[in-house]
């Protein structure tokens, strides 16, 4: 019932920040952050109604959404890691952290989210924070001056943390 | 309505002078990763256990009586590597690296006793002195903060701090006292040149635009700030993000422009919110908005949040995306002083020039120009990372030499131990995607926009990476064609096509298939997407591979003729060895090899015939003590 | 004194006039200039920069984008100019599907041209193109995204003057693409099959589908095979066989044809005069009764989807008309297997267009079966060369009657305005009652993509907009939308200057050719014997046998056609409360931008207010839905199997609850 609930505010809400924004298709790139902030990806019904509220092509919508590497087309985990390969970050060693993580969540080549949604794994290009390099963020939560084996503890509370949870 | 700033002025002073100590904790993104947050929470927490004073937020009406204590969050102040940071004022003291644990401690001895704890001061590596002070310490003594002087000091989300220590008083000035002229020609006489890259005169830039006919005009402010390793754009919004809407309020009235656009990373949240409630408040002050200073003149600005494409750093690109089109550079001509946003004549400075603006005004162009050098004058913040001891944002007149930056500020270069070992140095990168490297030869250029042009690297946006000698140039060059290669918008052929064969070039000589036709078809290619490139991005894509090969010509050579990576990283061009440290003599090895590369008796040390070996790496996967290298 | 400004292009004086950029002024001192991201009709691109040239104290740029000043030094060809090319052309070959022998561009391939003149023997760069599928889901074109070499010149055709946008870039760097919405079929998102990309498409990325085996097979099949032949294919396909555009190849085509195989070859323009008295006679019913004006015309399948799919509220304004391609299968089904006495099902019909949209069209779920295949201008030049028919040393032969004989009127239906002029032609005598010896109505002609032509017919004015250009048509139906005109009678045709524009026709990147095919039209008009389509004796004699009257219950069964709202993206509804098996109740509410507009998306809240409420969550499940396809009559819910038309909040409540209690 919850669930079912949230769905609907969603709905309503992608109507609000149409409203928001005066239906203005100028404003497109902040709709669809908003949206995105709503349902975490942008699912392809949504945006087709985002093109037919602005009058705008859903090529169009597509073409930005795909753009942008902040838009994200499939559904995300619960936890965004992101691991900055910045200069600094590159030189010292965050393939290495990268490398450390898949293995620990179990991602395959070429993907980016865990089949149980819980992890998101990718790099950005700099995360603004070089004096701290290797550094990741994880959702909000910036990580700075990172080795593999911090890495990996830190991947392991969460995974404990959320099977705790399930049991309680 | 002209808005009061000597009651403004006065009320904060009065309030400030019931302040025994200001307790000031970094608040910048790398602070808080660090946990400066949770510092900040214990400070007030243990204040107030212990009954004294604690004022958090100054205006706060029950809070005036108090003669307390002052906790209160600052932006970045540069020395990240430090962090979390805490200066205790007025006696200017800076703790560094201080955990949650240490704060009761520190309220202790320092808030309650004037004691300074040498645990928690920066000690000198070279003089092993503590320091008290920021002034004491080298990295902060070497360097000239100009532009960043109020940022890791003032609170960024007080507006009226900003206004107590001279804010707006520039913008009331042009505003009240100056034509759009006169403003033009004073940042034209200051000889400021933008900060974001190519370092074109803003003066002339305004004085383009302001000449224009049109009812609409704009002001941007590019704060996409993408390089990887800078950061100084976002230390400014979040230091002191009044000081850049100050400066567009001054560019506005310079072209005669009403609406702006700040355009803010999606990466940097925190900058979003300090521009914004600087903004909102701003507005609420009535010194945005409106009938400017009694003025008849408005000015409204609005925040723009990117969505994470480095190519919208490029003005036209910028611009499409404001308009909600893909982020994808426009032909220049015409330029956007003339067909900007919506067609209408605008403006894009960076955000570091914007906040300079300010300063200049304040200290009018004669003074300002004593700062810097003759065709650059001013200072320039710079991200200083890699292998340094001392990282973070720096602030200096242009003029000074890399070497200055590296050995006086940075403290040094590390080696690859993390010890301080000067031989070590191999190059310095500046100017990220769009810069080069410089080799030992250069470091004592009195670096500004135009000497660094000339011997092929770019101010660009300030990025500066010192390289040690166990880092491997060619793979320098890999690393920002990689960049270059995801963050090309895809639209013209030589940046879309291009850097891809640059990048599968450079991979060919990391992977040992190159040969010295490489290296001349790397440089030919290079120039062409130099030459024909639609966009800056474009055009100096290929900066770093040609300053590498100009610097490091040698060591790009001994990869395709002698098939060796000098710095050891190309792991296809290592030599196949055991470590006879490590090798037990297990001979799994040499069973394991399909050639017979391998020999040697049980129990003692085997070796690898680097003739017969094929670097298929089985014998390193069978081998339990990490002995073999190089396959 | 001297007004005029001159430029100096590789030492040579050049005047400027008018020329928007440097690339067309090289052009007017007869230097091409390569690139393949300009187009004269198209806006500013530059992103191939093969176009750079070096201006004297300014350096490389490129010509698109520079405008001229008097007095540049400009060089389009200096030794680092050919070495930028070069390395341009090398650099988008190694990206490229290089099988050109077996690509349906080879031959007409700005890529391949290209590659040649610059002498590109080799290609020293790696190999990068990737293996996409090829979409062949379209009717009407084909997509093969390796041989895309992203110049975006479909992307700007299909927005800036097809205002669809049903192609546009996606991703960004090295992955770029040029995509439909989301990566979908053509076929499944708004594509009005109009073919303009495939026209300014510089490579194969984008061609027209070709259905020469069917045709071949049809042939071979020793069933009767007819053609008809489309007024702008006559003035075109000599241009495949090397001649001057406009040329006039009827009687060649007929030739060609007779020995390809076919048996009978008929003209359209028969069936555009038909047209023209069904159309006209239905236009001055809506002049009398001042309803469903004004008219637009529906002889253009990419202009009808295009409708079905913008502006529903306009279907009934549209002519109900077929298309005289159509009129023509429906016709031919009907009498000529009588009259040849065979079986309906051994005669095939096949046209020959200037159109790719006329593939589509004659797949249609209510046209089908009506024409067998489309070919374009260009399949039926290469059946020719298959053949191995020398095409210009044929002996002109005569179109096969009772079908093959035209007015002047049928033939201008060829071009934008034509429609108009010939249905002026027929409406004039009949507002008027006169006959008179003038037939023609040069205001109805010209280049301009919306043109307003107001005639007076003995004090009756009537009001025309001729409009060429799909984007050019949405800004004209959203005026009659806001009542901003006053139209009587809208003609449309989605390509440049009507069909002689379409995207069926030989290769041609200049404008001047479309012209030039359009004068040749008008030429034909003069040189026949009758330009007024009631004048047409066979057409006469149609409806004498089998079309009763003008306007009749059987010139609308035979003749006529019905519109449907139509989806842009085909795909399920957006769910908003998650189904489960024990729903007994469904609820779609519409929220397509028909609906939408109308307030749908307060409706649905409110519904699902309701639907919470009243605990109802368990037995009602809620959806917004794209679309019913019933936009005129927005906003639409279903509740369970009951459509409701104009729905309010209490007309779908009292629905609910009938249904609740029927439980």
């Amino acid at each position: 019932m919850a669930k079912e609930s949230l769905k609907m505010l969603h709905f309503e809400k992608i109507c609000e920040i149409l409203n928001d924004y005066d239906y203005r298709p100028d404003k497109l790139i902040p709709i669809l952050r908003e949206i995105q902030e709503e349902y975490r990806y942008l699912p392809e019904e949504v945006m087709t109604f985002v093109a037919s509220s602005l009058d705008i092509s859903p090529a169009r919508v597509f073409g930005v959404a795909t753009f942008f590497e902040h838009f994200k087309l499939s559904p995300r985990g619960k936890y965004v890691i992101k691991i900055c390969d910045g200069t600094a970050c590159h030189v010292k060693g965050s393939m290495n952290l990268y490398n450390t993580i898949k293995e620990k969540i179990g991602l395959g080549d070429e993907e980016e989210t865990t089949d149980d949604l819980l992890f998101t794994l990718e790099t950005v290009s700099c995360l603004g924070a070089c004096g701290l390099a290797p550094v990741m963020v994880i959702n909000d939560k910036v990580y700075g001056q990172l080795t593999p084996e911090k890495t990996e503890k830190i991947i392991e509370d969460i995974i404990k943390k959320e099977k705790d949870g399930e049991e309680e | 309505m002209c808005i009061d700033f000597d009651k403004i002025k006065n009320d904060f002073s009065s309030k400030e002078k019931n302040i025994q100590k200001r307790i000031i904790i970094c608040a910048g993104t790398g602070c808080v990763a660090n946990g400066s947050l949770e510092v900040y929470e214990e400070f007030v927490k243990i204040l107030e256990d212990k009954n004294m004073d604690v004022v958090v937020d100054l205006h706060k009406e029950n809070d005036e009586n108090k003669k307390g204590y002052h906790v209160s969050k600052s932006g970045c102040q540069g020395f990240c590597q430090m962090g979390p940071l805490v200066a205790i004022e007025p006696e200017g003291i800076l703790y560094v690296k201080i955990k949650p644990e240490d704060v009761k401690d520190i309220v202790e001895k320092t808030i309650k006793n004037n004691e300074i704890i040498n645990e928690y001061l920066y000690t000198d590596p070279k003089t092993e002195k503590f320091c008290e002070t920021k002034e004491e310490i080298p990295f902060y003594r070497e360097q000239k903060r100009y532009v960043l002087k109020e940022c890791g000091v003032i609170d960024p989300s007080d507006i009226k701090e900003y206004i107590y220590r001279g804010g707006y008083e520039s913008a009331k000035k042009v505003y009240t006292e100056y034509s759009p002229k006169e403003v033009c020609e004073e940042i034209s006489r200051a000889g400021l040149r933008g900060r974001g890259g190519g370092g074109f005169p803003t003066g002339k830039k305004w004085e383009f635009t302001r000449v224009k006919e049109s009812k609409k005009k704009y002001i941007i402010c590019n704060g996409d700030e993408g390089d990887p390793g800078a950061f100084m754009d976002r230390s400014i919004m979040e230091g002191n993000p009044h000081s850049v809407i100050e400066g567009m309020m001054i560019a506005a009235k310079a072209v005669g422009a009403d609406k702006g656009y700040i355009y803010v990373r999606t990466e940097y949240p925190l900058a979003v919110k300090r521009i914004k409630k600087a903004i909102k408040d701003a507005e609420e002050m009535n010194i945005l908005g409106d009938n400017i200073f009694g003025t008849d003149e408005s000015y409204h600005l609005e925040v723009m949040e990117g969505a994470g494409a480095f190519v919208c750093g490029e003005e036209t690109a910028l611009m499409s995306s404001i308009e909600g089109k893909r982020g994808m550079p426009m032909p220049k001509p015409p330029y956007p002083a003339d067909k900007g946003l919506w067609e209408k004549p605008t403006v894009i400075n960076n955000v570091e020039t914007l906040a300079t603006v300010p300063l200049i005004i304040r200290d009018g162009s004669t003074e300002f120009k004593k700062i810097g050098t003759e065709n650059s004058p001013g200072t320039k913040v710079f991200a200083l990372t890699g292998n340094v001891p001392n990282t973070g944002l720096i602030e200096v007149p242009f003029g000074t030499t890399i070497r200055e930056i590296i050995y006086d500020i940075g403290g040094g270069v590390l080696n690859k131990d993390g010890k301080i070992d000067n031989d070590s140095f191999k190059a310095v990168q500046i100017g990220g995607p769009s810069g080069g490297c410089l080799t030992e030869e250069e470091l004592d250029i009195e670096m500004d926009f135009d000497k660094l042009v000339d011997i092929g690297a770019m101010v660009g946006s300030g990025g500066l990476v010192v390289i040690g000698k166990n880092t491997c140039i060619v793979q320098v060059a890999q690393f920002f064609m990689q960049f270059t290669q995801n963050e090309s918008c895809g639209k013209c052929v030589p940046c879309r096509e291009g850097t891809k064969q640059l990048l599968a070039l450079l991979n060919e000589i990391i992977d040992g298939k190159g040969n010295a036709e490489t290296l001349d078809e790397l440089e030919r290619l290079s120039k062409v997407i130099t030459n024909s490139s639609l966009c800056g991005l474009g055009k100096t894509a290929p900066s770093p591979v040609l300053s590498t090969l100009k610097n490091f010509r040698a060591e790009y050579e001994a990869h395709v003729i002698q098939d060796k990576c000098i710095a050891g990283e190309c792991e296809a061009l290592l030599t196949p060895e055991i470590d006879p440290e490590k090798c037990r003599g297990c001979t799994l090895c040499s069973k394991v090899c399909p050639v017979d590369a391998i020999e040697g008796e049980p129990k003692k040390v085997h070796t690898i015939d680097e003739e017969k070996c094929i670097k298929c790496g089985s014998c390193a996967e069978k081998c339990n003590f990490e002995a073999i290298k190089g396959v | 004194m001297e007004n005029k400004k001159y430029i100096e292009i590789d030492n040579r004086k050049v005047e400027i006039e008018d020329e928007r950029n440097i690339l067309e002024l090289a052009r007017k001192a007869n230097i091409d200039i390569p690139t393949f991201c300009y187009h004269s009709e198209l806006s500013i691109y530059g992103a191939c920069r093969l176009c750079m040239v070096e201006i004297e104290g300014r350096g490389l740029t490129t010509s698109c984008s520079t405008k001229p000043e008097p007095g540049m030094k400009i060089k389009t060809n200096t030794r680092q100019l050919r070495e930028i090319r070069k390395t341009i052309i090398e650099l988008i070959l190694a990206n490229h599907d290089k099988n050109c022998p077996t690509c349906q561009k080879n031959q007409s391939c700005k890529l391949q041209d290209l590659a040649r003149r610059f002498d590109i023997d080799e290609i020293s760069f790696k190999q990068t193109e990737k293996d996409e599928p090829k979409d062949e889901s379209s009717h009407a074109l084909i997509r093969d995204p390796n041989k895309c070499i992203l110049c975006g010149d479909c992307v700007r055709m299909c927005n800036e003057i097809q205002g669809i946008g049903a192609l546009d870039f996606a991703y960004r760097g090295a992955k770029v693409q040029v995509l439909p919405a989301f990566g979908h079929d053509i076929s499944d998102v708004d594509c009005v099959n109009c073919g303009q990309c495939a026209r300014v498409c510089p490579t194969g990325a984008i061609v027209p589908k070709k259905e020469i085996d069917e045709v071949w097979e049809k042939i071979d099949e020793d069933k009767m095979v007819v053609a008809q032949i489309a007024p702008a294919v006559r003035v075109s396909l000599g241009e495949y066989f090397g001649k001057e555009p406009g040329e006039v190849s009827t009687g060649q085509i007929v030739s060609a044809l007779k020995m390809l195989g076919v048996d009978k070859v008929y003209d359209t323009s028969f069936t555009a005069d038909l047209t023209v008295l069904e159309e006209g006679a239905e236009f001055l019913e809506r002049l009398e009764t001042d309803q469903n004006l004004p008219q637009f015309s529906s002889c253009c399948p990419g202009w009808v989807k295009f409708a079905e799919q913008y502006f529903p509220e306009l279907l009934d304004n549209i002519s109900s008309c077929k298309s005289p391609q159509q009129m023509f299968g429906s016709l031919a089904k009907k009498i000529l297997p009588e009259k040849n006495n065979i079986e309906e099902e051994d005669l095939s019909v096949i046209s020959i267009m200037p159109c790719t949209a006329k593939k589509y069209e004659a797949k249609r779920e209510e046209l089908k079966d009506e024409i067998d295949n489309v070919i374009t201008t260009q399949e039926l030049g290469l059946m020719i060369e298959q053949a191995g028919i020398d095409f210009n040393s044929l002996e002109p032969e005569s179109l096969d009657m009772p079908f093959g004989f035209k007015t002047g009127g049928g033939v201008i239906f060829g071009s934008s305005g034509g429609v108009s002029e010939a249905v002026l032609r027929y409406v004039s005598e009949k507002v008027t009652g006169k006959k008179s010896d003038s037939y023609e109505y040069r205001e109805t002609r010209g280049e301009e993509g919306i043109r307003e032509v107001t005639v007076n017919l003995d004090g009756k004015e009537i009001n025309m907009a001729i409009v060429y250009g799909l984007a050019n048509a949405k800004k004209v139906a959203k005026d009659v939308l806001n009542d901003k005109c006053k139209y009587d009678f809208i003609e449309v045709m989605a390509c440049p200057g009507g069909c002689i524009g379409g995207a069926g026709q030989p290769v041609s990147y200049d404008l001047e050719t479309i012209k030039r095919r359009g004068e040749s039209l008008y030429q034909i008009d003069k040189s026949l014997h009758l330009h007024k389509p009631q004048d047409n004796p066979y057409i006469t004699e149609c409806y004498d046998d089998v079309l009763d009257e003008i306007g009749s219950k059987r010139a609308h069964e035979l003749l006529h056609t019905k519109y449907y709202n139509k989806q842009r993206i085909s795909k399920e509804g957006l769910e908003l409360i998650k189904q489960s098996k024990d729903k007994k109740i469904e609820i779609g509410v519409c929220v397509g931008t028909n609906c939408y507009v109308k307030g749908s998306q307060e409706l649905l809240r409110r519904i699902m207010q309701y639907i919470q409420k009243k605990g109802y969550s368990d037995i009602v499940d809620a959806q917004a839905t794209f679309c019913f396809e019933n936009c005129s009559q927005a906003p639409v819910v279903r509740i369970g199997d009951e459509l409701i038309n104009g729905c309010t909040f209490d007309k779908a409540m009292n629905v609910l609850e009938e249904k609740i209690k029927n439980i």
